[in-house]
């Protein structure tokens, strides 16, 4: 087994027309052994970004922490709100730092640009190579899941409501099929004036 | 003022902190984790007044495909592009670096870098790093001596040759070289020569896949052909399967509201 896969869990973004998704399971295990059902691996980072971190827990935290340091001190000496593409190669390139003593983590970026409103989302392997296609970025234990959903349920131009849909059934149906994700999830949807989080009813085995 | 905890220029170089840990990790019996890599196909040849460069656009975790059309051509400078093959970040921070490194070269010389300068830091830096660094690439530009190729191996060794051939699809792409590659091509020969270098290694082998990027260097213009080809399309869709809104049964929702409204007054102030 991969220490990637030693506390479980999942996330999956995905774009949609003036908005994206971000999606993540509430398992937090130590292999095969849940331990709580509350761990969202998604975390509100800018009024507009989010960042979704699976992997290793420990690392998880680690590289929350780090981040928001290194974000916070961006923002005091521009005087202006972090864009997800800055924030992005910033992580990229922290992530390369660690290139031969890395963080077991995968990351996942999502939001709008504050000031075009543009969409963006992102993911990268552990040692930051960053990924920004224009349909859905996954990672985690179920990542080969998602990919199949997502690939089949995923369209352009999906307007919120139906891009949540999308994104809540790729990630229920993902998870469903993976022992290591799953116990909850919560459905964030970004748009240009408001952010609405759902907590999805799941299966809890 | 400057803390240790919080220095203003956080330290140059990488990071060796987890590595200790990292060891005592992967001693317990779990398997070290997949990094994305570049199966990859890349060429370059040299044509009668330039060199065009080739690359599929797959990225691999493992057996997954991770990226269906990323950019293995890389920018060094206006006249020097390069190639990657190997582990994707490397090759990506590798040619970022060095692409900084040559326009400050640049600035300092006030001359056109030449693409021996690009191949000598490239390779010295590889050669640094012993081959830890997994970024085989292939070099290709034109200067005032001419058009050149370069052929860079992960381990810091390079050949200067007419047409080279990288990657896991090499072989595939170089037997359509050796079968068909001539001194003094002109462009169109080119670039359906590397086209057809590309496509044989995204069809014959499983490390390279989807689409044809190219780009062809002359003596004073660049053309970054990125989606050159389209191999390979995905079907359309002929129904929708879309859901109706309600499907997904909701626990709880909280909607927080970005929007920020603003009202001007006039407040009437006293005059001193």
């Amino acid at each position: 087994m991969s220490i990637l896969a030693y506390n479980g869990g999942c996330v999956v973004a995905m774009r949609g027309k003036d908005c994206v998704a971000i999606a993540t399971d509430h398992r937090f295990g130590v292999q095969a052994q849940t331990i709580s059902t509350d761990f969202k691996k998604v975390f509100h980072i800018a009024p507009r970004m989010f960042l979704g971190l699976t992997g290793l827990q420990t690392d998880i935290l680690t590289v929350r922490d780090r981040l928001m340091f290194r974000k916070n001190i961006y923002e005091t000496k521009e005087n202006r709100e972090m864009a997800p593409k800055p924030f992005s190669a910033m992580l990229s390139s922290f992530l390369y730092e660690h290139r031969f003593g890395p963080y077991f983590i995968e990351p996942v970026v999502a939001g709008l640009d504050p000031k075009t409103m543009k969409p963006f989302i992102c993911n990268m392997d552990l040692i930051g190579c960053p990924n920004e296609p224009d349909d859905f970025v996954v990672a985690g234990t179920c990542a080969e899941q998602l990919y199949g959903m997502c690939e089949t349920l995923w369209r352009p131009d999906l307007e919120p409501d139906q891009l949540f849909e999308v994104i809540a059934q790729s990630m229920v149906n993902a998870f469903d099929r993976d022992a290591m994700s799953g116990w909850g999830a919560t459905v964030f949807i970004i748009e240009k004036d408001k952010i609405t989080e759902r907590s999805l009813k799941t299966r809890m085995d | 003022m400057t803390l240790d905890t919080a220095p203003e220029v956080p330290r140059a170089g990488f990071n060796f902190d987890n590595c200790r840990r990292n060891a005592a990790l992967l001693q317990g019996g779990f398997k070290p984790p997949t990094t994305t890599k570049t199966g990859t196909t890349i060429v370059g040849v040299i044509y009668k007044d330039g060199v065009v460069l080739g690359a599929d656009t797959r990225a691999t975790e493992g057996p997954i495909v991770s990226d269906k059309n990323c950019a293995k051509i890389h920018y060094l400078a206006d006249n020097i592009y390069c190639c990657g093959a190997g582990t994707a970040a490397d090759t990506e921070m590798t040619t970022d670096l060095i692409s900084s490194q040559l326009e400050l070269h640049r600035l300092s010389t006030e001359r056109q870098v030449p693409v021996v300068c690009a191949n000598n830091i490239l390779k010295q830096m590889l050669f640094r790093y012993q081959g830890h660094i997994s970024a085989a690439l292939v070099l290709g530009g034109v200067d005032k001596y001419g058009p050149h190729i370069y052929c860079i191996h992960p381990h810091g060794s390079a050949d200067k040759l007419p047409y080279a051939t990288m990657g896991s699809g090499s072989l595939a792409a170089m037997a359509v070289f050796e079968s068909r590659w001539k001194p003094d091509l002109t462009e169109e020969e080119a670039k359906l020569l590397v086209r057809d270098a590309i496509a044989s290694g995204i069809f014959n082998d499983l490390g390279s896949g989807s689409n044809v990027d190219l780009c062809v260097i002359r003596k004073d213009s660049t053309e970054y052909l990125r989606n050159h080809e389209l191999a390979n399309k995905k079907g359309e869709r002929q129904l929708n399967y879309g859901f109706k809104k309600g499907t997904t049964p909701i626990l709880h929702t909280s909607i927080k509201d970005l929007q920020i409204t603003e009202r001007v007054q006039a407040v009437p102030m006293e005059i001193a």
